[in-house]
Parts: C-alpha cells; sequence; structure tokens
C-alpha cells in the first residue's frame, strides 16, 4: 500500500501537499482501493470558500459512495478536470494524475504524518 | 452466535489472488481481485470465474421429493424431466416470499434446492418441516458442496478444455439444464445457469476438491480472457440483466405480483404454501417493481426516495452506473400509478434530483446486443 512519506493525510483517508500557501488535495490509495472503481467525482467549485473537516463533494464507484471533506481551509483555486473526465485516475494515480483540487490555505486543519496514517489504516 | 466469518474452501487461492474481501451473509468473500469495472466487462466480452460456495444447497431424495417440492415452493417442479433446472419460490403462508431458488432435477427422485447463503436455514427449515409426510429425506448440503461459477461467452470453450473434467454433452447442454460430470474421480453437477446474464456454468462438486478444481479451469482458461471476479461486479451482472436480489427486490412482505414473479407461481397446483396469500392479491397501491433509466453518471442507490412532483412514490432497491450501457440503472419499489413505461420520476441522489424514466426489463440483454 502506496503512502508517500513526503505528504501529510487526514483520518478521512486525504492527502495533502503543502506547497507555499497553496494544498493540493486527493484521496489515499488506500481509499480508492476501498471504493472500488470510481466512476464519479463531484468536487467542490473554483472559489468556493471551505472548512477543514466541512463535506465537499462526493466520489462514487459501481458500489459505493464515498464524501469528500475538507482537509484544510481556504478557498479553491482549482478543480482537477481530467479526473472529473476520467474518474479512474483516482484508483490508477491516486497521488499523482489522480489529486482532486487545490486549496488557497487560510489554515491547516489536523493533519497527520504518513507513518501516523499508515499506523491508522493498519488497526 | 460466533462472529467470526465462515471461510470459502477456495479463500486460500482468493489470498494468494490479492482479493478484497467482504462480509456476505456471514461469509469472508472476495468482493474483487482487480477492478469491479474490468472483472464485469471480463464476463461480458469473454468470461469470469467466480467463487459462489456461500450459497446454500439443500437435497431431498426419496419417490416424494417432487410432490413435496410442489407442496413446498410456487411452481410445479415434480413434472420437470431429469437433467433440468427451474427459477422457483419458497413462500410464507401470506403468500409472500421467503426465498428465491433455483432447483436442479438431478436424479429421479432426486433434486437439488439451490437457496441464498443469508436464507439458507429459513429455506432449509421450511423444506424440512413442509416435506414432512411426504415420502423423502431433506438434508442440508452447504457445508460440504462448494459452487464455481464461469461465465460469459468464452465458459463453454474453457470448460471444454479443463484437465480431468469428465462429462457427455456440455457443449450441446441448453439453458437450465444440467448434466452429472466427474472432475477426476469426484462426481459434480454442471448447471447451464447463472447470474450474469451471460451464458454460463455452474459447477457444484465437494468442497474438498473445488479448489483443484478451480485451478483446473484457470489453466483452461488462458488465452481465452478468464479473470477470477468479485461480489461487486455480480452485483452490478445481475442488476443489469434484470435479475433480483433478495433482501433488495425481494423480501418476506412482498408477494410476487408486486415484483415480476407470477410467472414462477403455478396456481393450477392443488395445494401449496402460499397459495391462499398470493389468490388474495394485494392491496391497492401496493408498490411495484419497476425499471429506471436516468442520464449522466450519478446512479440511484438502494434505500433512496423516489418522487414525482415533490412527493415520495417509492424508493430504490438496487442501483449502479451501467458498466455496459454507461449510464445509470436502477430497481424501485414505486406507487403503481407510476410503473408504466415512459413514466418519468425524480430520484432523490443526496438532496439532488436526478429525472428518471421507467423503461422495460431487463436492462442489458446478449440476445439483444448480437
Amino acid at each position: 500500500m502506496s503512502i508517500p512519506t513526503e505528504l501529510q493525510y487526514t483520518s478521512e483517508h486525504e492527502w495533502v501537499r503543502v506547497e507555499g500557501d497553496i494544498a493540493v488535495v486527493g484521496i489515499t490509495q488506500y481509499a480508492a482501493d476501498a471504493l472500488g472503481d470510481i466512476v464519479y467525482l463531484d468536487l467542490p467549485a473554483v472559489g468556493k470558500t471551505i472548512s477543514s473537516g466541512a463535506v465537499v463533494g462526493e466520489a462514487e464507484s459501481t458500489k459505493s459512495v464515498g464524501e469528500l471533506f475538507a482537509p484544510v481551509s481556504g478557498e479553491v483555486v482549482e478543480a482537477n478536470k481530467a479526473v472529473s473526465d476520467s474518474p479512474e485516475l483516482v484508483n490508477s494515480d491516486p497521488y499523482g494524475a489522480g489529486w482532486l483540487f487545490s486549496v488557497r490555505v487560510s489554515s491547516l486543519g489536523d493533519l497527520i504524518s504518513a507513518d501516523a496514517y499508515a499506523a491508522l489504516i493498519a488497526e | 452466535m460466533s462472529d467470526a466469518l465462515i471461510l470459502s474452501p477456495l479463500d486460500a487461492i482468493h489470498r494468494e489472488l490479492g482479493a478484497s474481501f467482504t462480509d456476505f451473509a456471514g461469509w469472508d468473500m472476495p468482493v474483487r481481485y482487480s477492478s469491479d469495472l474490468a472483472e464485469h466487462h471480463a464476463v461480458r466480452t469473454a468470461a469470469g470465474i467466480f467463487d459462489l460456495s456461500h450459497m446454500a444447497e439443500i437435497y431431498l431424495v426419496g419417490p416424494g421429493s417432487g410432490a413435496a417440492l410442489d407442496y413446498a415452493l410456487s411452481g410445479t417442479l415434480s413434472t420437470i424431466p431429469l437433467g433440468r433446472a427451474k427459477y422457483s419460490l419458497l413462500l410464507n403462508d401470506e403468500g409472500c416470499i421467503l426465498d428465491d431458488v433455483v432447483v436442479y432435477r438431478t436424479g429421479d427422485e432426486e433434486f437439488m434446492v439451490v437457496a441464498n447463503a443469508g436464507n439458507r436455514f429459513v429455506a432449509a427449515d421450511a423444506i424440512r418441516e413442509r416435506a414432512r409426510g411426504f415420502e423423502c429425506v431433506v438434508r442440508d448440503d452447504s457445508d460440504s458442496v462448494a459452487l464455481i461459477a464461469v461465465q460469459g461467452p468464452n465458459s463453454a470453450t474453457i470448460l471444454a478444455g479443463v484437465a480431468g473434467l469428465e462429462v457427455e454433452g456440455l457443449s450441446e447442454l441448453g439453458y437450465y439444464r444440467c448434466l452429472p460430470a466427474r472432475f477426476g474421480s469426484t462426481p459434480m453437477i454442471i448447471g447451464r445457469t447463472g447470474y450474469t446474464g451471460e451464458d454460463g456454468f455452474e459447477l457444484y462438486i465437494a468442497s474438498s476438491d473445488a479448489a483443484e478444481l478451480w485451478r483446473a479451469v484457470t489453466v483452461a482458461g488462458e488465452g481465452h480472457g478468464l479473470e477470477p471476479c468479485g461480489l461487486a461486479c455480480r452485483d452490478t451482472l445481475r442488476l443489469e440483466a434484470g435479475m433480483p436480489l433478495y433482501g433488495h427486490e425481494l423480501n418476506s412482505i412482498l408477494k410476487p405480483e408486486q415484483v415480476n414473479a407470477a410467472r414462477a407461481v403455478d396456481l393450477t397446483k392443488d395445494n401449496f404454501v402460499g397459495r391462499e396469500g398470493v389468490q388474495a392479491g394485494v392491496s391497492a397501491g401496493a408498490a411495484v417493481l419497476v425499471g429506471l433509466r436516468s442520464e449522466g453518471k450519478r446512479a440511484g442507490r438502494a434505500d433512496y426516495a423516489v418522487h414525482s412532483n415533490g412527493r415520495t412514490i417509492g424508493t430504490i432497491t438496487s442501483g449502479a452506473l451501467s458498466p455496459t450501457l454507461g449510464y445509470p440503472i436502477a430497481f424501485a419499489l414505486v406507487e403503481p400509478d407510476f410503473a408504466e413505461l415512459g413514466t418519468v420520476v425524480d430520484i432523490d441522489v443526496r438532496g439532488t434530483a436526478i429525472p428518471a424514466t421507467v423503461i422495460s426489463l431487463p436492462f442489458y440483454s446478449r440476445k439483444a446486443q448480437q
């Protein structure tokens, strides 16, 4: 199970890459595998202000629906059009081409390290 | 009662293959090996192999077996010839559905009833109780019989190449027919049956020999696109094929006529459990099962409400974005006024009204595609 060490995580199975004041957000491979093949993504609109912990979207697979939570607070600056068109990218490349949206951060939420996330999913 | 999940006789193979597992009716069964969609498409275009060992196998043996089944189940089973299979319902006294089963005539005086895993004890107890006074023995062999399904257009070719499988007339075997066979020295039953909407076979064999048979089928499937398939794709396959799933489209407060299953009830029989209830009919306004199609990618899911002009008129029982058709499909139980083909309703998809049209079942038919 891939858990890149350079990323930060949430207990809701999202990853965050902080680059300056921008945070890029996706879901972990563990979450993507648990959902199964993702067939539809509902991403937050660009310009929307989001608060960490709030539900901001959905990922639907053939079998189930998962909610997307904002891992950080701030303003959405980009939603990944490629994954809206090809949601399977989240399954095939969750930490790369399968990123979901990016946020101009006003405050970081409760993020955890890769080690802490690995321990969480091992429970 | 123990919380420990029951392991399939094929469990070691599934773990070798890296399957993800799910608790299905108390069994730890493969939900997928790689991708639900890839497995779904493999069955539609090539072939898939499924472990269905959780299904229940209940035998009736003796000269009164057929008469006992005629009394216990909704259809007439006593007159089906040797080597035939028939879909039937187990009803309660009120005429509502306790389980849906497939009955195979495996001998002149022997039948095998295949029931849903979750209803194993309900079905076995009811059949045993109802068979009292008939000259037959009821035997629940679910623990010692494994079931491997091979489904998809290449399944006949694959089975013809299985080393150690001895069977006469497999290629000519018709749909809903069954044959005795041998795998090495082990007797088994092959039915041309399934729950995917494709051509395919179901292989009933002693649990102790199931792993060896799975491996032999896998070897025969090389070069024919055979993929191991989990229960996730089995669900989307059966949904596309318009086949009901007990606990979703069927339950113990629904009568056959509400769920397009009146054809499985033979009212010309003298007496059977549920007859009076079926004959009493349903109350005005009782829900009926329909198929819904919508646009876009967002599917209705089990228990979502169905609305018309803002009023709740039904409930989704199963739904998915159809992998084969590319649009969302669903079964729903709706008020009878909304059951006519072409009726447009709204599915409440987590707060968003998604329009859907009542269409004829099945959603997918392999004959229509050819």
